[in-house]
C-alpha cells in the first residue's frame, strides 16, 4: 500500500504543489483571498453535509430533501429575522423549523418504512419537490438577503489579504467550533455512543436494549437542524432564493460520497477539497469550476469507492 | 429471501411466455423439472414451439392497444398526435430505460435524461442548428449514429463509475453526474452554446414526407417505442436479462456462478443509454430545440417520476406513467393554479410511492386480484425493493 500511496501522493500532490507556488508567485492576494473564499465554501458545504451524512450513516436514508431543509429553514429564519430585527434569533429559528420538519419527516414517514432504502428515497424526492413548491408560493421567486449584525458586519485586515469580509471569517470559524461540538457529542457523549453504534449495527443496539426510534428521531432532528442552520448562515453569505436547495442538495452529495458516507471527519474533509476546488476554479477557469467539483468525485470513486473516509461494511 | 426470489425469477424468466398465459396461478417453481432441449437436431422444433408460444402470448388486449395506438393519429386533433402522443411515447422510451435498469437491473439510475440529453446534445453539435458556428452540419443519418453511439458510451462510462458502488449510492451519483452535467451544459459556451443551448434542430425531410408534420411525426415516435419496447421484452427474456435479474437479487451468488457482474450491469447501463439516447433524438427532434433546461434537475426527476408513476415491474409502466403524466402536464392548469404543476406531480408522486409502490400497474394488478383471485400475482418477478 506504502508504495501505492506514495505514488497517488506524488500524482495528485506534485500538480497541485506547482499550481501553488505558480500561483503565489504570480499573484498571491488573489491566491489567499481565493484561498479563504474556498475556506468560507466549505464551511458552508460542511455544515450542510455534515446533517446529511449523519442521517445516512445511522439510517441508511438518503434524504434527497436536504436542500429543502436548508431552504426553509433560511426562509423561516428570514421571516424570523424580519421580524425582530435579530439575527441570532432568526439562525434559532432556522435550525429549530428544520429540526421540527425532520423530526416530522421521521416520526410519519420514514418510521414506518424502515429498511426500504429506495422507496424511502423516493419519498424524500417527491417531498422535496413539494416542498420547493410550497416554499415557491409562499416566497415567491425573490431573492433574499439577510443582514448580519454589526459585530461581524464589515471587513478585517488580514497579513497579506488586505481586506476580507469578517463574516466569513465568522462563518468559517462557527463550522469549526460546531464540527468540533459534533465530534465531541459523537465521541464523548452517551447518545454519541449509540449514534455511532447504530452506525456500525443497528440490530445489535437495538438488541442491547437502547430505544432506537428515539435514537433516529435525535439523530434526524440535529441532521435537518444543523441544515436549516446552515440555511440563514449560508443565506448571510449569499443570498436565499428557489433553486439553492438543488445547489446545496448537490453539493451535500458530493461532498459525502468524496468523503465516505456515515463519516463526519469524512465530510470535513470533502467539504474543504470541494469548496477549494470549486473557488479555485471559479477564479483560474471559471468555465470549468463544476468540472473540477466532478472530476475530484470520479478520482475519489476510481481510488476508493466508498469514500476517502468511508468504511467496508 | 434470496435462494428462492433468485430461482423463481430464473424460472419463471425462461418459461415466462408459456407461464404467464397457459397455467395463470399454478405456482411457478414446478416448472423447474422442465427439460432443456439442448440438441440442435431439434432446432427446427424448437422454434416452432417458440414461435407457436410467442404468439400464443398475444393476447386481445395487445391487439386492442396496438389498433389503438395505430389509429391514434387519424381520430384525434393535431394538438393531442403531437403534444400529447409523440411527447408522451418519447418520454416513456426515456422511462422505458429506466424501467429496464431500476426494474431489472436493480440499479436506479437518475442519469438517464443525461444520456438522453447528450444524445440531443451531439445531434445539434453533429448535425445542423441555428448556430452555424457550432454545429459541423453532417447529414442528418450520420450525425443521428455518432450522436446516439456517443451517448452510448457515456452512459457505459456512467454505469463504469456507480457500479462501483452498491445499491443506494447508485442513486445519488448519477444524480450528481446528471447535475454535473447541467451546469456544465449551462455554462460552457464554446462547445454546448450555454445557456441558449441549440435551437432548430428539425428532423429530416425524407421521401417527400416531412417529418415535423404532426402525423408523420408520431408514427416514428410511434415505431421507435414499440421497437423499444419490443426489444426489453425480448431482452428480459433473454440469457443476458435472466443473468441481469440473477444480478439484481444475488450479486455474490451470480459472481460465485462465474457471472462477471461488473460487465453485467455496465452492459445493462449501456442498453438503457441507447434507449435513453434515442428518446432523446426523439425528443429535440419534438421540441426543435435543447437546452440545459431540459436536462435539468427536474427533467431527471421527471423521468423518475414516471417509471415508478406507472410501475418498474412492467416494461409497459414506463408507457402508462408517460402517458399519465403529459396529460398531468397538460391539464392540470384546469384543475389548479398554472404556477402549481410541481406541487401537483409532487403530490401524485409521493402517493403513488407511499401507498402503491409498484405503482399505477400495481393498482391495477390490486384491483384485478380483488375482482378475480385467481390471477398470478409474480409476474415480472421481483421487486425493485429487496
Amino acid at each position: 500500500m506504502s508504495r501505492r500511496g506514495l505514488g497517488l501522493w506524488l500524482l495528485f500532490g506534485v500538480p497541485i504543489a506547482v499550481f501553488v507556488v505558480w500561483a503565489l508567485w504570480d499573484n498571491h492576494t488573489l491566491f489567499l483571498k481565493t484561498f479563504l473564499n474556498g475556506l468560507t465554501l466549505a464551511s458552508l458545504y460542511f455544515l450542510v453535509a455534515s446533517g446529511f451524512t449523519l442521517v445516512f450513516g445511522l439510517m441508511r436514508n438518503v434524504n434527497l430533501a436536504h436542500g429543502s431543509l436548508y431552504l426553509i429553514g433560511a426562509y423561516v429564519g428570514w421571516y424570523v429575522g424580519e421580524h425582530t430585527g435579530s439575527w441570532v434569533l432568526a439562525v434559532f429559528a432556522g435550525f429549530l423549523a428544520a429540526a421540527v420538519l425532520g423530526l416530522l419527516m421521521q416520526l410519519l414517514i420514514f418510521r414506518h418504512m424502515q429498511g426500504q432504502d429506495l422507496r424511502q428515497t423516493l419519498v424524500t424526492i417527491g417531498l422535496s419537490i413539494v416542498l420547493a413548491d410550497i416554499a415557491l408560493w409562499i416566497w415567491g421567486a425573490e431573492i433574499y438577503t439577510f443582514d448580519p449584525p454589526s459585530w461581524i458586519y464589515g471587513s478585517t485586515t488580514l497579513p497579506l489579504v488586505n481586506k476580507f469580509p469578517t463574516y466569513r471569517i465568522f462563518v468559517f470559524v462557527a463550522s469549526v467550533v460546531i464540527g468540533v461540538g459534533l465530534w465531541l457529542m459523537l465521541a464523548r457523549t452517551r447518545v454519541g455512543m449509540m449514534i455511532r453504534a447504530g452506525v456500525d449495527d443497528r440490530g445489535m443496539l437495538a438488541a442491547s436494549g437502547v430505544n432506537v426510534q428515539r435514537v433516529f428521531a435525535l439523530t434526524f432532528a440535529i441532521g435537518a437542524g444543523l441544515a436549516g442552520l446552515a440555511g440563514v448562515v449560508g443565506g448571510t453569505a449569499l443570498s436565499i432564493s428557489p433553486g439553492e436547495d438543488t445547489r446545496y442538495l448537490l453539493a451535500s452529495l458530493v461532498v459525502v460520497i468524496v468523503g465516505g458516507m456515515g463519516s463526519v471527519v469524512g465530510a470535513a474533509i470533502g467539504a474543504l477539497l470541494i469548496g477549494l476546488a470549486e473557488q479555485f476554479g471559479l477564479a483560474y477557469a471559471p468555465t470549468y469550476s463544476v468540472v473540477f467539483t466532478f472530476v475530484i468525485m470520479v478520482v475519489a470513486l476510481a481510488f476508493k469507492p466508498r469514500g476517502l473516509m468511508g468504511k467496508n461494511a | 429471501m434470496s435462494a428462492a426470489k433468485w430461482r423463481r425469477a430464473m424460472n419463471s424468466s425462461a418459461t415466462a411466455t408459456d407461464l404467464s398465459r397457459a397455467s395463470r396461478g399454478t405456482p411457478v417453481l414446478h416448472a423447474a423439472t422442465t427439460q432443456p432441449t439442448g440438441a440442435s437436431a431439434q432446432a427446427p422444433a424448437e422454434t416452432w414451439s417458440r414461435s407457436r408460444t410467442a404468439l400464443r402470448a398475444i393476447g386481445w388486449r395487445h391487439a386492442v392497444v396496438l389498433a389503438f395506438v395505430l389509429a391514434y393519429p387519424f381520430f384525434a386533433t393535431p394538438f393531442f398526435t403531437f403534444q400529447i402522443g409523440a411527447q408522451a411515447l418519447a418520454l416513456g422510451l426515456v422511462g422505458l430505460s429506466l424501467t429496464f435498469l431500476g426494474g431489472y437491473g436493480g440499479m436506479v439510475s437518475l442519469a438517464q435524461m443525461t444520456v438522453a440529453g447528450f444524445a440531443a446534445y451531439m445531434l445539434a453539435i453533429f448535425g445542423s442548428s441555428s448556430n452555424a458556428a457550432i454545429s459541423l452540419g453532417w447529414p442528418w443519418w450520420l450525425a443521428l449514429v455518432v450522436a446516439v453511439g456517443l451517448a452510448t458510451l457515456v452512459a457505459a462510462g456512467i454505469g463504469w463509475l456507480s457500479v462501483r458502488t452498491e445499491g443506494i449510492y447508485t442513486i445519488m451519483i448519477t444524480l450528481a453526474v446528471g447535475v454535473a452535467f447541467f451546469y456544465l451544459a449551462q455554462q460552457n459556451y464554446t462547445v454546448f452554446n450555454g445557456f441558449q443551448g441549440f435551437s432548430k434542430v428539425s428532423p429530416p425531410v425524407l421521401f417527400g414526407v416531412d417529418f415535423r408534420s404532426p402525423m408523420a411525426f408520431y408514427f416514428v415516435v410511434l415505431a421507435c417505442s414499440l421497437a423499444g419496447y419490443f426489444g426489453v421484452k425480448h431482452l428480459i427474456r433473454a440469457p443476458f436479462g435472466i443473468a441481469l435479474q440473477g444480478i439484481r437479487d444475488n450479486p455474490r451468488r451470480m459472481q460465485a456462478l462465474g457471472f462477471n457482474v461488473t460487465a453485467h450491469r455496465v452492459a445493462a447501463y449501456a442498453v438503457a443509454g441507447f434507449l435513453a439516447a434515442v428518446g432523446g433524438v426523439l425528443m429535440v427532434w419534438y421540441n426543435n430545440r435543447i437546452s440545459p433546461g431540459t436536462l435539468g434537475i427536474g427533467a431527471m426527476i421527471n423521468i423518475l417520476i414516471i417509471a415508478v408513476l406507472g410501475g418498474m415491474k412492467h416494461p409497459i409502466g414506463a408507457f402508462v406513467g408517460a402517458i399519465v403524466f403529459v396529460l398531468l402536464q397538460n391539464f392540470a392548469i384546469d384543475l389548479v393554479d398554472r404556477e402549481r404543476f410541481n406541487l401537483v406531480i409532487g403530490g401524485v408522486f409521493l402517493a403513488i410511492v407511499l401507498f402503491s409502490p409498484d405503482g399505477l400497474l400495481g393498482l391495477w394488478q390490486a384491483l384485478r386480484n380483488r375482482v378475480g383471485k385467481s390471477v398470478s400475482p409474480t409476474r415480472g418477478a421481483g421487486r425493485i425493493h429487496r
